[in-house]
């Protein structure tokens, strides 16, 4: 497959810009900024998955995100459990919710999809804030410790870049790995047409609860590397707001796009940085770019500016 | 008995807002086919610049009223035609992220105009609150009530009895075969956007005397207004104000007798049982397309 080849050589050169990021780069602040767009491009990634390849909306993916925090927070501080322990059991909850959830929410569609992930999704963050005992309520959890392997600990922030874009890049792989498979062919069918896809031998529900389940699974890794980061959660992070965010940054980047996913965390990571500028004006410049960016551009910028090019290209060549 | 009165009274007050507020939704789904995001922010707009003209401009309340109506109408048509109709490829996806945007927009908007304090305006009329049975009735819940239904019925009788009600409806159905059988559809959904919202805007007018409003109040207001819809039956109109009441009453009864951490979580549950069960909604036929 010269496609694959391809895909392996932009991760090559990705892992090696990465890298040379990750080693050059001093100033810590930049760093962290870098460590969340790292974060941001797993949480884009695993909707992509979802939204881009299957057509399945979401709008409550931060519920999955909070799982995965929460699950670590709780269980590696209130209980002491080492991390890496508390990581597959974050997975594994998150995919067994969504096991559950997936069941009866992938039946609907449109609208009524969107609806029902968005209510599971503000339920869930009720329970962040209520389940006092637990989650420590609205003020946030505190105090989870940082990630160690014997006695080297990822608690600089040039250790974390390393480790949250090693993550990043096994995904890339992963996913373009299940994109080019049986599965991923199924996948598109679905998009296209679940009724002509079922019709031809794919077992629909089956798949869109498969890609739910890794979808979750992804979105709760982002949420256990965003805990172990910052060492304090609240449940602002995980609001239907983050969930719109993430889809936001789907679209932006571009549907069905895997670096797609790379543009649209990163800009919707610095958009908000650059426009801490503006103060007051920043919520009204943030919905505008939105709006703009859907209007003009509705399969998002990668589609978008490549059209762009192509048509350029096309009135020099007259 | 006494408490679950009181309870009942500021359900069903509550009830009344969610079920206006679900009427917007469901009218604009009915004629477009499209679910407005932002809604809750014109619901925001019409409470805040109620008490703006009222509270600074001292304009008598029944004036102001139908100022904040007519206002906010007029803005939801801007908002069509300037980031609705320009859409190039009109799937549920752009739409819902271009309302979307638009309800941060306007959110970041309310906050540069009021600021970020919750502002507050004294009742229509001034009135002692009724006492029945033990329970304390305020004069504004009766306001609400009243006008909540009246809307309704407004809409009922506009949609049965006007030509232009039918038209919008016919474009609900069918765009084409309506644009075939002479009906400017592009004026009908004009009309819808600022149907819409302006009714958006007469929920926030008659709950600004009784919630502190505040640029933030939009986002869970219209949520919920969106939940009673889909408890109704979007699309239609008596259901969706029986799904606000029964909303307002179950939300109420949750907060009493439960947990007061439940309040915002029972629209929700709500919202998830009616998809799962019944998509039609609680009262409506199942005709009801499923999409």
């Amino acid at each position: 497959m010269i496609r694959t080849d391809k895909h392996l050589i932009a991760c090559f050169v990705f892992a090696a810009a990465a890298t040379a990021t990750g080693l050059l780069v001093e100033n810590a602040y930049y760093l962290q900024v870098m460590i969340f767009i790292g974060i941001n491009t797993l949480l884009a990634l695993s909707l992509n998955m979802l939204m881009g390849y299957a057509g399945q909306i979401s709008l409550g993916h931060a519920a999955f995100y909070g799982i995965g925090a929460y699950t670590t927070a709780i269980l590696s501080t209130t209980y002491n459990i080492s991390p890496w322990l508390a990581l597959p059991a974050a997975v594994f909850t998150a995919m067994a919710i969504a096991y559950f959830v997936g069941r009866p929410t992938l039946r609907l569609t449109g609208y009524y999809l969107a609806m029902g992930t968005l209510g599971f999704g503000i339920i869930v963050n009720i329970i962040f804030r209520e389940w006092r005992s637990v989650t420590g309520g609205a003020s946030g959890f505190v105090g989870i410790p940082p990630l160690e392997i014997g006695s080297f600990a990822f608690d600089t922030d040039r250790r974390y870049f390393f480790l949250v874009w090693g993550v990043v890049l096994f995904f890339f792989i992963i996913c373009r790995r299940i994109i080019d498979s049986r599965v991923g062919r199924a996948l598109r069918a679905i998009h296209d047409g679940e009724h002509a896809a079922a019709a031809v031998g794919v077992d629909t529900a089956k798949m869109k609860l498969k890609i739910f389940v890794l979808s979750a699974a992804m979105a709760s890794l982002a949420g256990f590397l965003y805990a172990h980061q910052i060492f304090f959660i609240s449940p602002g992070t995980f609001s239907f707001l983050a969930s719109i965010r993430i889809v936001t940054m789907v679209v932006i980047g571009g549907m069905a796009s895997i670096w797609g996913s790379l543009l649209g965390a990163s800009l919707l990571t610095l958009l908000p940085e650059w426009l801490h500028a503006f103060a007051d004006y920043e919520m009204m410049i943030y919905g505008l770019v939105l709006m703009l960016v859907m209007i003009f551009l509705p399969q998002g910028l990668t589609r978008g500016i490549l059209d762009i090019y192509e048509n350029s290209r096309k009135k020099n060549d007259k | 008995m006494q408490e679950f009165l009181q309870y009942f009274f500021s359900g069903l007050t509550n009830g009344a807002i969610y079920g206006i507020i679900a009427l917007g939704f469901s009218m604009l789904y009915r004629s477009t086919d499209l679910i407005n995001f932002s809604h809750g922010e014109f619901v925001m707009i019409g409470a805040l610049s109620m008490v703006t003209l009222t509270m600074t401009l001292k304009i008598p309340v029944i004036w102001a009223f139908f100022i904040v109506v007519f206002g906010v109408g007029l803005l939801g048509m801007v908002f069509e035609r300037l980031a609705i109709r320009t859409v190039k490829r009109p799937e549920p996806i752009v739409l819902i992220i271009i309302t979307v945007g638009a309800s941060i927009f306007l959110r970041g908007a309310g906050m540069l105009v009021w600021g970020k304090n919750a502002q507050s305006m004294p009742p229509f009329t001034p009135h002692p609150p009724l006492d029945i049975a033990g329970a304390r009735l305020l004069v504004q819940s009766i306001w609400i009530l009243v006008i909540a239904i009246l809307i309704a019925a407004c809409l009922h009788l506009f949609y049965r009895r006007t030509l232009t009600g039918k038209a919008m409806y016919a474009c609900a159905i069918n765009k084409q075969a309506a644009w075939l059988v002479g009906i400017p559809s592009k004026m009908m959904i004009l009309l819808a956007f600022g149907l819409s919202t302006g009714m958006g805007a007469v929920a926030g007018a008659i709950i600004a005397p009784v919630t502190m409003p505040a640029y933030d109040m939009g986002a869970m207001l219209g949520l919920k207004g969106f939940c009673a819809a889909m408890l109704g039956g979007l699309g239609s109109l008596w259901g969706s104000l029986l799904g606000g009441f029964l909303l307002g009453v179950l939300e109420a009864m949750g907060v009493g007798f439960v947990s007061s951490g439940l309040k915002d979580a029972t629209a929700f549950l709500l919202l998830l049982l009616v998809l799962y069960f019944r998509p039609q909604g609680i009262i409506s036929a199942a005709s009801v397309k499923r999409f």
